[in-house]
């Protein structure tokens, strides 16, 4: 097996997240280089990934994995190009997310948890991202999507098919 | 119109970039703090305010910073909550987002009152975009001499960064937050030890939310004094409140406190009343975990006294009638809007978000979910009603940290002023199975019903 590791950017910028913290609390760099991970390693964290985060931290691979589990922005399976995050709770619901959550399901012909065939959609709901003066909303990648209508929906989706764009939190 | 102490300036463009912060009187606080005041000074002032955390608690801020061990051997910190996750909240990314300086103005002098030497913003990890809005607003503090060593030539010096999160609400309680922000899971610690003694690496810490922290700004540029004559009794200065739902104008309004509840619901200068020209139905007035209240009761309190935006006012009448200011997450419901899948999105996202060190919490609140799913999709039995109040009543008051009481508040308020209308679930199971019901066919309970111009 090919052996993984960071781009020498990324692996800068994982050095520079860790001297934040006091001297032998660099654990507590944890979740910030799992999402530096998370976007240089396709989208999810593997468990060679989530080793190699333990050994740059020093730190068990349990660790990382316990941590990795727990929080819902990590993704411990492969998903597609674009994660599409729908919000779902109360306030988003009040304005119509089940109307947005369901265009979707019929126009990426995926219902909500898959990825579409061709690797490019993965839909998701999620819970309250604090738009919800704005609702419904979406999030994908680090941009929100806000006063959503269907036209807003198929826009997008067209946008980011035709840009083949991969989604990532880091940009 | 009330007087706008955090967000006077939001629009002003520019305002996000140093220049145009500091040429309209920004980082004065900072100024005046580190060379004419002791840190012991900046702390009285904000004692003097009354300022309460703005985070959900409503715990006196200058109150939690004299707790803090002075006597310790250890660093102190600072850490700011911006984890904001509480459904119908959205004001701290507003702040962050427009005016980032604010609150970098405010951690560091709120750091100089307390004596740390590094200080975090622990941020919500969906809010990634924001992280960057704070990075590039901290690098340009570090430019201009008001971060790093020996602040405007002070012996003061303070190093401050930005933690994201990974997407947990646990996390926004302050001691989850620290366990994460250690790069572990976001477990609660059992109290005591507070925070203010054995907080991040066991060292004394202050925990305190965005907006608490931007309060400081103000405070310590006008007095305590100052900031005290706005609001009642208690409840001084103004509000960030985050509106949303069936109004005509959702988004974030600064208020003073006292500001009759009436007034800003329909008032064109905040929410500018019920859309649609229909009429309220219930508000949630605090964010999701507090308690639901009927229209009549969120405008009037059960004595008949006008409902004021307070943390006294909204809890007049307690659990029975009142309910909480909270975060001020003000979430607004018209008369087609069904209670029951209301609150069963609410318990979905508890249910979700408990991080399952306490079985009453763990269990009960997928019970709740798993019992009002079946209510809203017209499966119920009668007996699941009494039965969801039961499960909240267990959970209340016997866990480590109070989601589990956030996740019980909202069924027994729920339940309590709007037993009907699960009544009607269970009783017309065909009538409820569109997901759209009461769009289709309002439930009226017309005692209830708020009566706009009808
Ligand atoms: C489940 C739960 C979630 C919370 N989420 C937040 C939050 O997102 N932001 C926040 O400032 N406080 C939150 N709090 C309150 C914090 O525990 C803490 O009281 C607050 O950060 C203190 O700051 P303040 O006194 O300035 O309000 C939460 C509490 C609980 C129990
Ligand atoms: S009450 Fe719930 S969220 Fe809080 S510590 Fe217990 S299980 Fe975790
Ligand atoms: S409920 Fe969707 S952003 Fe708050």
């Amino acid at each position: 097996m090919e052996e993984i590791k960071f781009s020498e950017k990324s692996l800068a910028l994982v050095n520079k997240i860790i001297k934040r913290y006091p001297e032998g609390r660099q654990k507590s760099a944890l979740l910030p280089i799992l999402h530096v991970a998370q976007a240089e390693f396709d989208g999810w964290l593997s468990p060679a990934v989530m080793d190699l985060v333990a050994s740059i931290l020093k730190i068990k691979p349990i660790e990382v994995y316990e941590v990795a589990s727990f929080y819902s922005m990590y993704n411990l399976e492969p998903v597609g190009k674009c994660l599409i995050e729908v919000c779902q709770t109360g306030p988003c619901w009040l304005r119509g997310s089940d109307d947005i959550v369901e265009h979707l399901q019929n126009k990426l012909n995926i219902k909500v948890g898959e990825t579409t065939a061709d690797g490019m959609f993965t839909l998701k709901t999620v819970e309250c991202l604090g738009s919800c003066g704005t609702a419904p909303m979406l999030q994908c990648g680090a941009k929100f999507h806000e006063n959503l209508t269907t036209e807003k929906v198929d826009a997008l989706v067209e946008d980011l098919r035709s840009a083949n764009a991969r989604s990532s939190y880091m940009r | 119109m009330g007087k706008k102490l955090l967000t006077a300036n939001i629009n002003i463009p520019g305002i996000e970039t140093f220049d145009v912060y500091r040429k309209n009187g920004g980082y004065a606080s900072v100024e005046k703090a580190l060379k004419t005041m002791t840190p012991d000074e900046v702390t009285e002032e904000v004692k003097k305010s009354g300022l309460r955390g703005r985070g959900g608690a409503g715990f006196p801020a200058g109150m939690k910073w004299s707790f803090l061990d002075r006597k310790s051997e250890k660093p102190r910190y600072l850490v700011c909550n911006a984890d904001e996750s509480e459904p119908g909240t959205f004001k701290d990314r507003y702040l962050m987002e427009k005016i980032p300086h604010l609150l970098i103005e405010g951690m560091i002098t709120g750091s100089y009152a307390l004596g740390a030497r590094t200080s975090y913003i622990y941020i919500r990890g969906e809010y990634m975009y924001i992280v960057r809005i704070l990075e590039k607003a901290i690098e340009e503090a570090y430019a201009a001499g008001f971060l790093g060593q020996n602040i405007l030539g002070t012996p003061y010096s303070l190093d401050l960064y930005v933690h994201p999160g990974a997407g947990a609400y646990i996390c926004g309680e302050e001691t989850a937050l620290l366990e994460s922000l250690e790069g572990k899971r976001g477990n609660p610690r059992l109290k005591p030890p507070f925070p203010a003694v054995a907080g991040l690496y066991a060292a004394p810490t202050v925990v305190n939310n965005v907006e608490t922290i931007a309060a400081v700004v103000p405070i310590v540029n006008g007095g305590g004094d100052e900031y005290a004559k706005i609001g009642i009794g208690k409840s001084t200065g103004t509000k960030l409140i985050s509106a949303s739902g069936h109004i005509n104008k959702p988004g974030i309004y600064e208020i003073d406190l006292g500001l009759p509840v009436e007034e800003f619901i329909y008032s064109d200068e905040y929410c500018g009343g019920i859309w649609k020209g229909r009429k309220m139905k219930a508000v949630v007035a605090g964010g999701s975990s507090v308690p639901i209240l009927p229209a009549d009761l969120i405008l009037k309190t059960a004595k008949g006294e006008q409902r004021l935006m307070t943390y006294e006012s909204l809890a007049d009448g307690g659990f029975v009638s009142g309910t909480m200011l909270g975060s001020g997450g003000f979430i607004v419901y018209d008369e087609t809007a069904c209670i029951v899948r209301n609150l069963w999105t609410f318990a979905r996202f508890y249910h979700h978000e408990s991080c399952g060190q306490c079985s009453p919490c763990r269990e009960g609140t997928g019970w709740m979910e798993k019992v009002l799913h079946r209510i809203e999709h017209g499966h119920g039995h009668m007996s699941d009603i009494d039965l969801l109040v039961d499960v909240a009543k267990k959970i209340e008051g016997n866990t480590i940290c109070p989601l589990g009481d956030a996740a019980a508040w909202p069924v027994a308020s729920a339940i309590r002023h709007f037993r009907e209308e699960f009544e009607y679930h269970v009783k017309y199971p065909e009538k409820v199975s569109n997901p759209k019901h009461f769009e289709i066919e309002p439930f009226r309970s017309e005692k209830k019903l708020e009566a706009v111009g009808a």
